[in-house]
């Protein structure tokens, strides 16, 4: 089976145009929402109380509110569905410090009476602890740019990495927006799929960018565009391949991994779209904008192969005893 | 048919696979198995925060028992001994005993001693109170750790995170009552304290206020069953249960359960000395700030060995003896982080994170045969021994597999294909281009090598910042995507061009590339 047809190269540079005003309009969409409706931090980030309770049957939501009114460590608690009827998350601002009697038993002991209940899951992040993942996660993201940036300026040369690290803030950018627009919390599994995609999307931009190279040293043709154009027609086979069979997992992970793990596989899912079309129609067009100047390139690559050549001869020189 | 190095390679890798993996596989009781985060079999992990300030004040407090001891066998007399927080202070009666009193206090390690005419203070050195916080937490690490080994869950962790935490995680406890159980021991100071009562002011103790005993260098401290009992007893234990050296679970003659506890010789003599001199009054046994009994004093008492009655269980008395056995915890501890998770969530999780592998990983086969044909079946060969040798590798070195780290080997699913799909297209456009079988395959290899290795080195990158930068579960991702990767550049690289090239004849006889690479031709 064959998606696309070997000899026709298709003309992406041509549209280029409609596509970066597309994701303009996108990206500014997503940072207009993370401005005005806001990132929504959860317990991880922001410190608090998570505790996910289950009942042998429809959880009684008004009853729970009920018992849980009056009790000032409640203020301002919301009551959840989590997954199914019988399921719900109680989640707080507020948190306790004692060991023995933390706010998780205290939810417990308000509970009684609202009928057969197993609470399954407690998470208390005191305030301390949330700053500091905050601050660690913000730094981690720093870091993995960082270091994605410094290892394709030695690999290929700064233009091709500025032009990935643009294609990454423009995934991570929609990603967190997309967050936004469907309200999910923001813990470190989020952060976790905000990583991978950053290296999911890298991985795409990597290999177009890598026939780019090819054709750049190895092809007679200097004007950016084809070689572009023919780089990406010849990978675009691979790059609808591998992201539909990572849709397949990630998908699979969204409709049956469980609601514990919805936020982490919708935020990959919104990314594997994003980081593939990025790499197309974000990573090379800004290659082309930067103007990167294949003539120069050929002039620098020749230059660079004298040199060798040349300390190669003197080697050569030198062993065979002729200075 | 021909074997090759890589070949060779590809099949040790496989069988080393499968070995390692077997036992995790059948959950067979031998061998290494992966272990599973507390997320997927339920557990408990705390971070605890030691109050170090208040280990310097038990330190202060200690150092004017010590005094008040030491004074009270040399036959110096003092007056208005008195300590706050930070310092000790007294008058001494008969200025003839400076000399000596000076030399016990500077014995006393890290102590700034001012002496003014009678009046003499004592305070600790900067240095002196860095150490004893720095030491309230090594303790109660410790001791946290004695206690946990002892309570009979496989494996507890305690261990120190940064400067001034402590992580403490408990695998495989079932219910929450067993919970309950174990943070209780966890948190308990069971500190011991023989008080002495202050049998001259006794009769009013339900008329005194805390200032009023504190007047008189004595404390008010209610009975643990009844707190409408209160004792009055003086503010300097004569004892700690720093001089215990045991402590049992024994029955008293109706069958009730009580702890005996034997002391040190240091605190047998002190013992001794106080028990022989207060014939006919009373001994308080004071564990946590509250009495447990209060027993006549009838004649001197050596030997050391003593009891602790009270109205508890069993299981109460068992779990209290581990912690008076372990010492006590010098400073409170309290809670910054917790994440509870009962067993049964974790079953579910399990369920829905292998519902999601098994359906993601037949999608991928699937669509690879159909795509590819042959050589979608040499990436799915490749894509299975991935996974034999991530779970080998991950039981091999006792990996823990979070919730998060399944999430990583659905992806490693996903992306594992991706070094093959590369391949196998670069292959197809040199067949298209006309090149020979043999030049086909190994220039599509070489080609396409450069490529996988950046990319599968970029997500790495990115997998090893979360690594250092994630916690629990989340370290459980990152370890999942770094050998996913690692592992599929052996099988789906050095692997598959193993396979072709051991059936490079058969594909070139046959000339069937729709076979072969699901292509025209």
């Amino acid at each position: 089976m064959e998606f696309f047809k070997y000899t026709k190269t298709f003309n992406f540079m041509g549209k280029s145009k409609f596509a970066m005003f597309l994701s303009v309009v996108v990206v500014l969409a997503s940072f207009a929402l993370l401005a005005t409706k806001g990132l929504n931090y959860g317990v991880d980030f922001a410190g608090g109380t998570i505790v996910q309770v289950k009942y042998d049957t429809t959880a009684p939501i008004d009853v729970m509110r009920d018992k849980l009114k009056g009790n000032a460590l409640f203020d301002g608690a919301s009551i959840t569905e989590f997954g199914s009827p019988d399921e719900v998350v109680i989640r707080m601002k507020t948190t306790t410090g004692s060991v023995t009697t933390d706010i998780g038993d205290v939810t417990r002991e308000a509970l009684n009476g609202t009928g057969n209940y197993e609470i399954r899951r407690v998470d208390i992040v005191g305030p301390k602890v949330g700053s500091e993942l905050k601050e660690k996660g913000v730094m981690s993201l720093v870091l993995a740019i960082i270091g994605i940036l410094i290892y394709v300026a030695f690999r290929f040369e700064w233009r091709f990495a500025v032009a990935s690290i643009v294609a990454l803030i423009h995934d991570i950018s929609i990603a967190l927006g997309a967050i936004t627009l469907v309200g999910l919390d923001v813990n470190l599994d989020v952060l976790a799929a905000l990583l991978t995609i950053l290296g999911y999307s890298l991985n795409d931009t990597i290999i177009v960018f890598d026939r780019i190279r090819e054709g750049v040293t190895k092809g007679r043709n200097t004007d950016l565009a084809d070689i572009i154009n023919e780089s990406v027609t010849r990978t675009l086979a691979r790059t609808t391949l591998t992201s539909l069979t990572t849709f397949f997992v990630v998908f699979t992970l969204f409709m049956f991994g469980g609601e514990i793990i919805h936020a982490f596989a919708f935020t990959l899912l919104v990314g594997v779209i994003v980081g593939t079309y990025s790499s197309i129609f974000v990573a090379s067009p800004i290659l082309l904008a930067f103007g990167f100047d294949v003539k120069n390139y050929h002039v620098k690559l020749a230059a660079k192969s004298k040199r060798e050549a040349e300390k190669q001869r003197m080697r050569d020189q030198f062993e065979s005893g002729v200075m | 048919m021909k074997l090759n190095y890589r070949i060779v390679i590809f099949a040790l890798a496989i069988a080393f696979g499968i070995f390692f993996s077997l036992p995790s596989l059948t959950q067979s009781e031998n061998g290494k198995k992966v272990t599973l985060g507390l997320d997927l079999q339920g557990g408990l992990h705390m971070l605890l925060g030691v109050k170090t300030e208040e280990a310097v004040k038990s330190h202060i407090k200690s150092i004017a028992a010590s005094i008040k001891h030491y004074a009270e066998r040399k036959d110096i007399l003092l007056d208005s001994l008195k300590f706050n927080d930070e310092s000790v202070s007294f008058v001494l009666l008969d200025s003839d005993d400076t000399k000596v009193i000076q030399e016990l206090l500077g014995e006393i390690e890290g102590a700034n001693v001012v002496v003014d005419g009678e009046n003499i203070s004592l305070s600790l050195s900067d240095e002196e109170v860095e150490r004893t916080k720095k030491q309230a937490i090594s303790q109660a690490i410790e001791t946290i750790r004695n206690r946990l080994d002892q309570f009979g869950l496989a494996e507890p962790v305690v261990a120190r995170q940064g400067e001034e935490k402590i992580l403490v995680e408990l695998a495989g406890i079932k219910t929450q009552e067993e919970e309950q159980r174990a943070r209780e021991l966890i948190s308990r100071a069971a500190k011991l304290e023989l008080m002495a009562v202050d049998e001259d002011r006794f009769a009013r103790v339900n008329s005194m206020s805390a200032e009023d005993a504190a007047a008189y260098g004595d404390i008010i401290l209610e009975d643990v069953a009844n707190p409408n009992i209160k004792y009055l007893v003086r503010e300097l234990p004569i004892l700690e249960g720093s001089m215990l050296t045991d402590a049992n679970v024994g029955f008293d003659q109706n069958n009730r359960p009580l702890i005996n506890f034997k002391l040190n010789s240091e605190g047998a003599e002190i013992f001794g000395d106080f028990t022989g001199k207060s014939v006919g009054k009373r001994l308080a046994v004071v564990l946590d700030g509250k009495v447990y009994s209060a027993p006549n004093i009838n004649e001197r008492i050596g030997g050391g060995a003593g009891q602790i009655s009270g109205n508890y269980t069993v299981l109460e008395a068992k779990d209290l003896a581990i912690a008076l056995r372990s010492g006590s915890i010098l400073a409170p501890i309290y809670l910054m982080e917790k994440r509870s998770v009962g067993p049964s969530l974790g079953a579910d999780s399990i369920k829905a994170s292998l519902i999601a592998l098994i359906g993601g990983f037949i999608l991928v086969i699937i669509f690879m045969i159909v795509y590819y044909r042959m050589a979608g079946i040499i990436a799915n060969i490749a894509l299975i021994a991935n996974l034999l040798i991530l779970l080998a590798v991950m039981s091999l070195f006792g990996a823990t597999l979070t919730l998060p780290g399944m999430a990583g080997i659905v992806l490693t699913v996903g992306m594992a294909v991706d070094a093959n799909v590369i391949i196998s297209e670069r292959i197809r456009e040199l067949i298209y281009e006309g090149k020979s079988m043999h030049k086909a395959i190994e220039d599509g290899y070489a080609n396409a090598m450069r490529a996988i290795l950046d990319a599968n080195i970029t997500t790495l990158i990115a997998s090893v910042v979360l690594y250092a930068y994630g916690t629990g579960a989340i370290k459980g991702f990152a370890i999942t995507m770094s050998i996913g990767i690692l592992a599929s550049m052996l099988t789906a690289i050095l692997g598959t061009h193993g396979i072709y090239e051991m059936l490079e004849k058969r594909i070139q006889k046959s000339k069937n590339n729709r076979l072969w690479f699901g292509i025209k031709g």
